[in-house]
């Protein structure tokens, strides 16, 4: 119960902020803030209750907070959730950065109910898809998260935002219609003919039928692969990030993103072992490939946006790599799996605070002067050293610095795979390698050398706009000196969204037990499942 | 086969739209012409009556009555539902341009007729009265599509009537090949006796009769009608024509490929998933460039025949198709009648900007659009998703499994116009942006001058189309397991 309650809050206030639109402004975005805040805390109160079942398999049993119940019973689909070691680091980060753009959206000037309520609903989307146990549950939330991406990036993004939000629905709607095909293949090929997740795992469907089975993942791979998005089906993700809104990106990139690597952990790893086994070099293959080309595809961006964006691929890639490994049964024992498959999860949630981080903090950079390309903006260090200070960490944490996040997992994911897929480990190793000087090379134009601002950024469009509503009348701050030099510093709500989230990476970083020991259970399982 | 006169109660659904047709006629002629909604409220409670004791019927067994011509089950139950509350809710919808109309009246009794002919096409057992059938569901509708008397009209009736008797010779020159290779006319004997029949008599009966269907329903070959005609007749009748006939035959060739052509030497399944698929891609792609919002949801109702003829061409494959019919006919006929009703509501705006700027603010109104399009290409939690899924599942059940990957890439290319209308509509909202901050309790509700414009009971249908929508989606395990409890 306390789980659909965490699931179905936002939704709820959501609700609320579309019926009531006597709602001021500033309220409704404050509605939104005090939603996450209760459902994040929601979260944190499960994480705490949380006990991983006995013999800590978290995908076959041991779940908590299960609920199951009949939705449509002639084809035995069902309102089957519940929490398990998977999940669980999931739906605290989908809680922990939905709070962050909340709070970072205080301002948001455009339609703020409508934004909120958009938000708040993609919110219920991500916690369902990660919460769900039943496959034609989990495709519900996932294509209601395209719905409702799509909305915020033709709604409040700047550009070229219809075309990006249209090429980002076609494409993950294709992914999603994939995935439904998959699933339909699992339902049809299971012996008790069922949607439930659950009951798939313990008794995996096309068992004895390699080539049926071989198409199911194809298919169920291809859905997650658009969504991830790997290699050959990225394309969507540059335009979409560089055209949505700061907090859209920021999502896009922390949480839907992970709906993809999460579904290969949940549903195509242990639902589909034989085939995972049988075509696990693929993914790692896939996955190399996907490292080094967002790595290499973003050294060459002249904006700072789309570089971010294609060091997501970057990030999946590993993930992949990760899972893959685990699939290679043959070639390594299973404590290696083990770890390579901590890994990629430990990516998942660091990936999502890291990338978030700087999503919103190019978003900064966007309400100041309206570019993203590197040659407008350079010296930032000097009039905005909290900026810098926060740009930095969030860059040296993703590019996999010791003492961040994502150096645990990038740590797991090599050490994990090596034994299994040697080569592919070692090339890959050369993407850590290329990002980090990307970072470096992005600290340095932006941060560094002489101070240069946007000058000619048009007047209609200063962010001090949002200040006019203010019922006091104040329009002073309005006029603001259009000189070249000026860049103002991140403000009170910036640090408030931000910093949560550096600080969270590097705990992370420094304490990773927190997290592992939630972790570790759920991937032991997943392994033995794969195994099979 | 029960011929015993106690079980002229079978057909009480049927009776009482009858009643309501002769009484509404009759009340009519006694009423002034500005209390003609009187009809109005009479045909309305002889749908619902007729709704009510369908329902009841449902939880009945199966039964032919008859002699067999008239089959009540669940599939006949799902349509009688659907036709009778389709109606009653279109009688409203056509209320806004009809009010005051001098041959008001006419019009609901001919709505009703219409339905009534539906009716009789999804529960013919009999090549005869699937004829009947067929022309009391073609001839009233011929009337209503000219209804306005403009030259629009004319010509769509014009189209719609001379393609209509041609289809109808082809159907009886179907019947009568049927007839001649088996001597008899009744589902369950032809069945029996078809298999041993002449191929080419069959192949032309076959032809024929499936001709017929896929006319009422606008299904590829014979489609040519469906954008003429919804885009040259008044919203409410286009919605009415695009709706109410089709849930009729589509049933009726969902019973037809079940028990008529189950046996038959020829692969009648393979030619209708074909249908399917050529339709939903005709459609589709037609639709892309349309702008008028008209012709845009008239090629989709086209693509939306498609998926229907998929869990048709499995209809006797699969335990599983009943119930995907049953989902799927109800799920399209909320969803397009709320589509319908969306353009409606602005009756002066007939392409897809002129009804985002009538809309203007009304977010509510977008967001219903939305709900109701977005439902047509499938999206979850909606009426249509369900049905989609079970159709796939279904259609991949009786091992057509290129016909589902067909119909899903269908799918996201349906999207394309759909979102083209939805997209002008969303940024429609922002009239007023940044700028209207300024006074902060002048929210969105200020557009009165706009609000006016917009007709005020397809409105209300727009809104209840998209809840009903959502909630026969996310209720489906309810209805659907109470709905096909009878079989």
């Amino acid at each position: 119960m306390l789980l659909t309650v965490v699931i179905f809050l936002p939704l709820l206030a959501a609700g609320v902020l579309l019926a009531v639109p006597r709602i001021p402004s500033r309220a409704a975005i404050g509605v939104w803030v005090a939603a996450s805040a209760v459902d994040l805390a929601l979260v944190g109160w499960m994480s705490w209750r949380f006990e991983p079942g006995e013999g800590a398999s978290g995908v076959v049993d041991g779940l908590a907070y299960e609920v199951n119940l009949q939705w449509i019973p002639t084809v035995d689909a069902g309102y089957h959730v519940g929490v398990d070691g998977l999940s669980l680091p999931l739906l605290a980060l989908t809680g922990v950065l939905f709070l962050a753009c909340a709070i970072y959206s205080l301002r948001e000037p455009d339609r703020p109910h409508t934004y909120a309520a958009l938000f708040l609903f993609l919110q219920t989307a991500c916690l369902g898809t990660f919460a769900s146990l039943d496959l034609i549950l989990f495709f519900v939330f996932f294509d209601l998260s395209i719905v409702g991406m799509y909305f915020v990036i033709a709604g409040w993004g700047h550009g070229n935002a219809r075309r990006s939000a249209l090429k980002f629905f076609l494409y993950t709607f294709i992914g999603s219609l994939a995935l439904l095909v998959g699933f339909i293949g699992l339902f049809l090929g299971s012996e008790e003919r069922t949607f439930d997740m659950v009951a798939l795992a313990a008794n995996p469907p096309l068992a004895d039928s390699p080539v049926a089975g071989g198409l199911v993942l194809l298919a169920i791979g291809l859905g997650l692969a658009v969504k991830t998005p790997l290699f050959p089906f990225h394309t969507w993700l540059p335009d979409a990030h560089t055209d949505a809104p700061a907090a859209g990106s920021a999502v896009l990139a922390g949480i839907l993103l992970k709906l993809g690597t999460y579904g290969f952990v949940r549903i195509a790893m242990p639902i589909l072992p034989d085939a995972w086994q049988r075509w696990a070099m693929v993914a790692v293959v896939v996955g190399v490939i996907s490292v080094l080309w967002g790595a290499f595809v973003a050294l060459a961006q002249t904006d700072v946006k789309r570089m971010i964006a294609y060091t997501s691929v970057n990030h999946m890639g590993y993930v992949l790599l990760g899972l893959g490994a685990a699939g290679l049964v043959a070639s390594a024992d299973e404590e290696a799996r083990i770890v390579a498959t901590v890994g990629a999860m430990y990516q998942m949630v660091s990936h999502g605070l890291l990338t978030g981080a700087l999503f919103l903090l190019s978003g900064v950079l966007w309400s100041r002067g309206h570019t993203y390309a590197f040659d407008r903006w350079g010296g930032l260090a000097r009039p905005a050293p909290v900026f810098a200070a926060c740009f930095a960490v969030a860059a040296f944490g993703s590019l996999g610095l010791p003492g961040f996040s994502g150096f645990i997992a990038e740590f797991q994911v090599f050490t994990g795979a090596l034994q299994a897929a040697p080569v592919a480990t070692v090339i890959a190793v050369i993407g850590i390698l290329v990002t980090a000087g990307l970072f470096l090379l992005a600290l340095q134009r932006l941060l560094a050398g002489d101070t240069a601002v946007p000058s000619e950024a048009d007047p209609d469009t200063t962010e001090e706009g949002p200040d006019l509503d203010r019922p006091d009348g104040t329009t002073a701050t309005a006029i603001r000196p259009r000189t070249a030099t000026r860049m103002q510093d991140l403000r009170g709500h910036e640090v408030a969204s931000v910093v949560p989230l550096l600080v969270l990476a590097v705990i992370l970083g420094l304490v990773p037990r927190v997290l592992l020991d939630v972790l570790e259970p759920a991937a032991m399982a997943v392994v033995e499942l794969v195994g099979r | 086969m029960s011929g015993g006169g106690e079980r002229v109660l079978a057909l009480l659904p049927e009776l009482l739209l009858l009643l309501g047709a002769v009484g509404g006629l009759l009340l009519g002629l006694w009423t002034p012409q500005h209390r003609q909604w009187r009809v109005r409220l009479l045909v309305t409670a002889a749908c619902l009556a007729s709704a009510i004791a369908a329902a009841v019927a449902l939880f009945e067994p199966a039964e032919r009555v008859f002699e067999g011509t008239w089959v009540v089950d669940t599939t006949t139950g799902v349509v009688r539902i659907v036709v009778a509350l389709g109606v009653a809710v279109l009688v409203w919808l056509a209320s806004a341009s009809l009010a005051g109309h001098p041959r008001e009246t006419e019009a609901y009794v001919l709505m009703l007729l219409g339905g009534l002919g539906s009716i009789a096409l999804a529960a013919s057992g009999d090549l005869l009265l699937l004829v009947a059938g067929y022309l009391l569901a073609s001839v009233p509708l011929y009337a209503l599509a000219g209804f306005a008397k403009d030259s629009a009209g004319v010509e769509a009736t014009m189209k719609y009537y001379l393609m209509g008797a041609f289809v109808g010779v082809l159907m009886l020159v179907g019947v009568a090949a049927l007839v001649l290779a088996a001597g008899t006319t009744g589902y369950l004997d032809l069945a029996a006796l078809l298999p041993e029949a002449s191929p080419a008599l069959l192949a032309v009966g076959v032809l024929g009769v499936l001709a017929g269907v896929a006319f009422k329903a606008g299904a590829v070959p014979v489609h040519f009608w469906v954008p003429d005609v919804t885009a040259g007749t008044t919203p409410p009748m286009a919605a009415y024509i695009t709706t109410i006939p089709k849930i009729g035959a589509v049933a009726a060739a969902f019973r037809l490929l079940a028990e008529l052509f189950a046996g038959v030497p020829l692969d009648v399944p393979l030619l209708v998933a074909v249908i399917a698929a050529v339709s939903m891609t005709l459609g589709n792609l037609a639709a892309f460039s349309q702008t008028d919002v008209l012709r845009l949801l008239a090629y989709s109702t086209v693509s939306q025949v498609g998926y229907l003829f998929m869990v048709v061409a499995v209809a006797a494959r699969t335990d599983l198709a009943v119930p995907a019919l049953a989902v799927y006919l109800a799920g399209y006929a909320v969803t397009n009648i709320g589509a319908f009703a969306a353009v409606a509501a602005t009756p002066a705006a007939r392409t897809i900007t002129d009804w985002a700027t009538a809309v203007g603010r009304h977010r509510w109104l977008v967001v219903s659009l939305a709900v109701c399009l977005l439902g047509l290409v499938g999206t979850p939690p909606t009426a249509v998703f369900i049905g989609k899924l079970a159709v796939f599942v279904a259609a991949w059940d009786g091992d057509l499994i290129w016909l589902v990957v067909v119909a899903a890439i269908n799918t996201v290319a349906s999207l394309f116009y759909y979102l083209r209308w939805i997209a002008p509509a969303f940024a429609g909202i922002p009239a007023a942006p940044s700028a209207g901050e300024g006074a902060p309790g002048s929210g969105p509700r200020t557009a009165a001058g706009t609000a006016q414009r917009l007709q005020r009971h397809p409105v209300i249908i727009l809104h209840m189309a998209a809840v009903v929508s959502l909630l026969l989606g996310l209720g489906a395990g309810m209805w659907v397991g109470v709905a096909t409890s009878g079989t």
